[in-house]
């Protein structure tokens, strides 16, 4: 494997996060590698991505498809298409963990309303929430509920350190500011 | 598949008019930017613009230098705000304006108070932020804190830092490399994440240190690694250590595969695949290594999540290729596969089955397979497809039933480039498989009867042409060339005449017909086609006219084309109009590299269509009219053999020289290509004085010079030997280049008058017994050598010494003799003590030879060999023995 060798292969990997809508729109992108240079080429890729998983059944589990020397694993929910791409080299299931944990942290956050209108007024959280899950393609997280606990500590005013909440705090403060927001 | 929340198109509309982003415009929201500079900021109101703003990036609109600056500053003021959330958008907002330097230092100061806050999020984010946008220079005053950060007892905070460090090790090593005290107490963490992101940035800062990597692995797999990723890190790191220490050579055990073995019984599904991997992946692996790893994936392929069958089938059909034995356990479970909803699973378990499959499951499968092709995409039609290919290169007996299968999804539906893979395939079976030639040309007719690709048509049409003639019944294919000449386009049609051409030179019996049928293109209303028409009437003498004679004519229609296509397009541009007619033989026919010689020599591949049919004598061919078309060497008679082109100089000298050996019946020529790299330079009478005081057999009879030598254009000299007839006669040569070197000024090209005498030494040359041997391979190599029967078989045994492995034994001999391995044998599975590998060949005066080389090991690594060796000539087989007792 040379492809070990090269420093940056050792730790795994993800090229990219996308959230698109059921016609292949965005929603939310982030892309981490420099592979797709051009706006014009990320499209593309969102397009023949989108295309070739449109007509397989990826709704009760993760599904897996190869693209262009890629491993893309994704799910779909109601009108919302989520993706996570790795390189030919990296192990699925880290990328599907990966997966697992943004698409988690998007339910909690979108209250099990996880769908295209609902991810659009709350885009904020899921932006800070793909801030959550990767830096610089590296993992940074991959808990669903602590990713959503990260994003939802946003309002509070000077929270207690996040060390010492429990998850079931980081939800209930998550759960507590979704409220609020729907008041607003 | 029902999507029952997807919107229809019509009320779509309203759906827009719900998204908050509806209508949204650049102009409009980077004025909205203004609130930032509100004295008195409104968190609410300023989070809602910088989603805006990030909306608005994520959809792919680029900001000016002047709107990305201006934005930035504003953003900076929202600093001033105590709202968190807003903070958070903000630390955003400047990661995706990737500010400039000079901006930064704006920043810098907020940051790195964040940076030691109280608040943990604070700390992480602004560390992940600044390490974002900073450089060189900032960094070694922040150093300090990054160091503490990553032993902070938030695990959020530590990670954040390290996962910098990770990044920033890409920029600044040395400042990076000064944290690891740190980084290995975090290592130790009790956080899961903050392990592995810990454990990733130690490793990366050790890399270049063998021996500490492997005191990290080894310290580490006997504790307690605690997350799942962190494992799977440590799993890639005790691979890579097992990679560079090698066997434990005594034992037998492989460091560290106990670690590897217990990995497999890991809770994480995670660890259990990246084990499972790396021991499928590690060099050399014996059958017992792999059938535990090969057991958890088996129980993989049964899954119900589709990601983890994928993982399993594809890490299999990987090891399928080099142990297709240890795979065979799964084939139930990978047929079960074949009808899997994801059609990538389903294609790499038809791909593995095939890899596996022995000769009596070939026709089992191929059912199978034909009703799964109908519902997959070509993509994965065509990686099926190869797979069919090598399979029946594998079970050239089995060809009749894949030679169908073939022809039956040649008929169907299907792009280009599946149709290319089918056909590509076919001609390479006929091509290999003598019997299953007529079958597949008739395929291919039929497939061009009703063929929408041009280039396709024109392709086999060609094909025909070559290999038409030559079966029992040529007539045959004539109607369906000549149905493409009335039906096709421009194209086709012009290179259906070419093919019928063909048949017309070779076949005498045809030859009054195909004149009709040529006569009629002649009112084709395209040029072409007409053209070529009255041009084959002429040269096979259709129309009554000077007839050319037969041989020409069959030179004109299969004579490869020996002029350089950019040397030709070139000449032909260069070429005005006039009474004098273009003369191609003044086209130069030198070419910058030798792709011919090149290309031959790393063993044939495969090529399909779009490779001449047989490469290697179309690059003799070409070497033998060079070669005879010097007067010195016209009268040697057939080149027998061109050896690959051997250099004789190290790369990047002065001189670039290598030497090719031509092999005739009693002479041998070295051919030296030699190429100036000096553009002050120009060399002129170049030639190279051998010295073959260590070849006593040979006799030099001639020699041709190079007139002059440029800078970066190559030339050719040659050195003629006389040797004895029949004599596989060898030695060594020394070569000297000797020429007159002139200086040429660079500005102006032109050269001096005088030059100067000069040498140059080259590297030897040797003359070696595989140089009387061509490579040529038989099909079925058990036909073979019992049709040439024992009378002239000559056994021997002879002991090769120790040595590393069988694999490196069987290559000596392979390289020594020269011959050509068959059906696969030259491979030596890993770790085998015994192995029999097939070669044939042509010996010198066009005798073949089959040798049959079985080559056992034992345990003190010492080899030993019979060869049984069959010929049409027993002095041939002895002879071959004599190389391999002298070699």
């Amino acid at each position: 494997m040379s492809a070990y060798s090269l420093s940056r292969e050792a730790v795994p990997t993800v090229k990219n996060i996308l959230l698109l809508d059921s016609e292949g729109k965005r929603v939310a992108v982030k892309y981490y590698t420099d592979e797709w240079p051009t706006n014009a080429a990320k499209l593309a890729f969102e397009k023949s991505i989108f295309t070739k998983t449109q007509k397989t059944n990826a709704r009760t589990e993760a599904e897996i498809a190869m693209l262009e020397n890629n491993i893309i694993v994704y799910r779909f929910v109601q009108d919302l298409h989520f993706f996570v791409t790795g390189g030919d080299e990296e192990n699925e299931l880290i990328l599907a963990t990966v997966l697992q944990g943004f698409f988690d942290a998007v339910t909690l956050l979108l209250r099990n309303n996880v769908e295209q209108k609902e991810a659009l007024e709350n885009l904020d959280l899921i932006l800070l929430c793909l801030d959550e899950i990767v830096d610089g393609g590296m993992i940074l997280e991959t808990d669903g509920s602590i990713i959503a606990g990260k994003v939802a500590t946003h309002s509070m005013d000077d929270g207690a350190p996040l060390s010492e909440q429990t998850i079931s705090q980081a939800l209930a403060t998550a759960r507590e500011h979704l409220t609020r927001s729907l008041l607003r | 598949m029902a999507q029952p929340l997807v919107k229809k198109d019509d009320d779509r509309d309203d759906e827009m008019d719900f998204s908050p982003f509806y209508g949204i415009e650049k102009g409009a929201v980077l004025q909205e930017a203004r609130v930032f500079n509100d004295p008195q900021l409104d968190p609410r109101r300023c989070s809602q613009v910088i989603t805006k703003l990030l909306y608005l990036l994520n959809q792919g609109e680029s900001f000016t230098k002047v709107e990305a600056t201006e934005v930035f500053f504003a953003v900076t003021k929202l600093f001033q705000s105590k709202d968190v959330g807003l903070r958070r958008m903000v630390y955003l907002m400047i990661k995706d304006l990737s500010p400039s330097a000079d901006e930064v230092i704006i920043v810098t100061s907020s940051l790195m108070k964040d940076m030691n806050s109280r608040t943990d999020m604070y700390r992480a984010n602004a560390i992940r932020v600044l390490c974002r946008i900073t450089d060189g220079t900032l960094l070694t005053q922040i150093e300090r804190y990054l160091k503490q950060a990553i032993v902070d007892k938030n695990p959020v905070v530590a990670s954040a830092a390290l996962v910098s460090g990770i990044h920033l090790l890409q920029t600044n090593p040395e400042i990076v490399k000064r944290w690891s005290n740190e980084v290995q107490e975090a290592v130790q963490s009790r956080a899961a994440l903050v392990q592995f992101h810990a454990l990733g940035l130690l490793h990366q800062i050790r890399q270049n240190d063998r021996l500490a990597v492997s005191k990290l692995v080894t310290s580490l797999t006997r504790g307690s690694v605690r997350s799942p990723l962190a494992q799977c890190l440590l799993i890639r790191y005790t691979s890579q250590v097992i990679r560079e220490s090698g066997m434990n050579n005594q034992t037998g055990e492989r460091p560290f595969y106990d670690y590897l073995d217990g990995c497999l019984r890991h809770k994480a599904e995670m660890v259990i695949f990246e084990a499972a991997r790396a021991i499928t992946e590690l060099n050399g692996v014996t059958a017992r290594e792999l059938t535990p790893a090969i057991t958890v994936l088996q129980l993989f392929l049964s899954s119900s999540k589709p990601v983890l069958r994928f993982a399993a089938v594809r890490t299999l059909n990987k090891v399928a290729m080099t142990h297709p034995l240890a795979v065979t356990n799964c084939n139930i479970d990978m047929e079960s596969l074949i009808s899997d909803q994801n059609r990538s699973i389903a294609t790499l378990a038809i791909t593995t089955l095939l890899k596996t499959g022995n000769e009596s499951s070939v026709d089992r499968l191929m059912k199978q397979i034909t009703n799964f092709m109908s519902d997959i995409a070509d993509e994965f039609k065509i990686v099926v497809v190869e797979a069919i290919r090598s399979l029946c290169l594998k079970f050239p007996l089995k060809y009749r039933s894949l030679m169908n299968f073939l022809s039956n999804i040649l008929r169907e539906e299907g792009g280009f480039d599946y149709k290319k893979a089918i056909v590509d395939s076919i001609v390479i079976l006929i091509r290999d498989i003598p019997d299953a030639k007529e079958s597949g040309l008739l395929h291919l007719c039929e497939f061009i009867e009703d063929c929408e690709f041009t280039y396709l048509s024109t392709q086999i049409l060609h094909f025909l042409g070559n290999e038409g003639p030559k079966t029992s019944d040529p007539s045959k294919y004539i109607r369906y060339i000549y149905n493409r000449v009335i039906l096709e386009n421009a194209t086709v049609r012009a290179a259906a005449v070419s093919t019928l051409a063909k048949f017309g030179a070779m076949v005498d019996s045809l030859k009054p017909r195909i004149f009709v049928l040529l006569k009629r293109c002649l009112f084709d209303n395209d040029d072409e086609v007409r053209d070529r028409a009255t041009l084959y009437l002429n040269t096979l003498g259709g129309d009554g006219t000077v007839v050319e004679t037969d041989s020409e004519a069959k030179e004109f229609l299969f004579g490869s084309f020996d002029v350089p296509l950019g040397n030709m397009e070139t000449s032909l541009k260069n070429y005005e109009p006039s009474e004098e007619p273009f003369d191609i033989n003044a086209v130069p026919k030198e070419v910058k590299s030798q792709p011919l010689a090149e290309k031959k020599a790393p063993g044939k591949k495969p090529t399909g269509l779009g490779a001449p049919p047989s490469a290697p004598t179309s690059a003799a061919d070409a070497y033998e009219k060079t070669l005879l078309s010097i007067p010195e060497f016209a009268s040697f008679g057939k080149l027998f053999k061109s050896s690959a082109p051997v250099e004789l100089t190290e790369a990047e000298t002065e001189y670039a020289v290598t030497v090719i050996k031509h092999i005739f019946s009693n002479h041998v020529v070295f051919q030296y290509n030699c190429t100036n790299t000096i553009p002050e330079q120009l060399l002129e009478n170049v030639i190279v004085v051998v010295d073959s005081s260590e070849a006593e057999e040979f006799a030099e009879v001639a020699s041709k010079p190079l007139r002059s030598l440029p800078y970066d254009t190559p030339g050719q000299t040659y050195v003629a030997f006389e040797k004895p007839e029949g004599v596989t006669a060898v030695g060594k040569f020394s070569n000297v280049l000797r020429f007159i070197v002139k200086e040429v000024d660079p500005s102006t090209g032109e050269a001096e008058d005088d030059g100067v005498e000069d040498e140059y030494q080259l590297e030897d040359l040797e003359v070696v017994a595989a140089d009387y041997i061509l490579k040529v391979g038989v099909s079925n190599f058990r036909n073979a050598w019992e049709s040439m029967g024992p009378d002239c078989e000559r056994v021997d045994e002879y002991g090769l010494g120790p040595r590393e492995n069988l694999a490196e034994a069987v290559n000596a001999v392979i390289n020594l003799l020269g011959l050509q391995p068959c059906e696969g044998t030259e491979v030596v599975p890993n770790n085998s003590r015994s192995h029999t590998c097939l070669l044939s060949g042509v010996y010198i005066g066009n005798v073949k030879v089959l040798v049959r080389l079985s080559v056992g090991i034992d345990a003190q690594k010492e080899v030993a060999m019979k060869l049984a060796v069959r010929s049409e000539d027993e002095s041939v087989s002895e002879a071959i023995h004599e190389i391999v007792a002298s070699g």
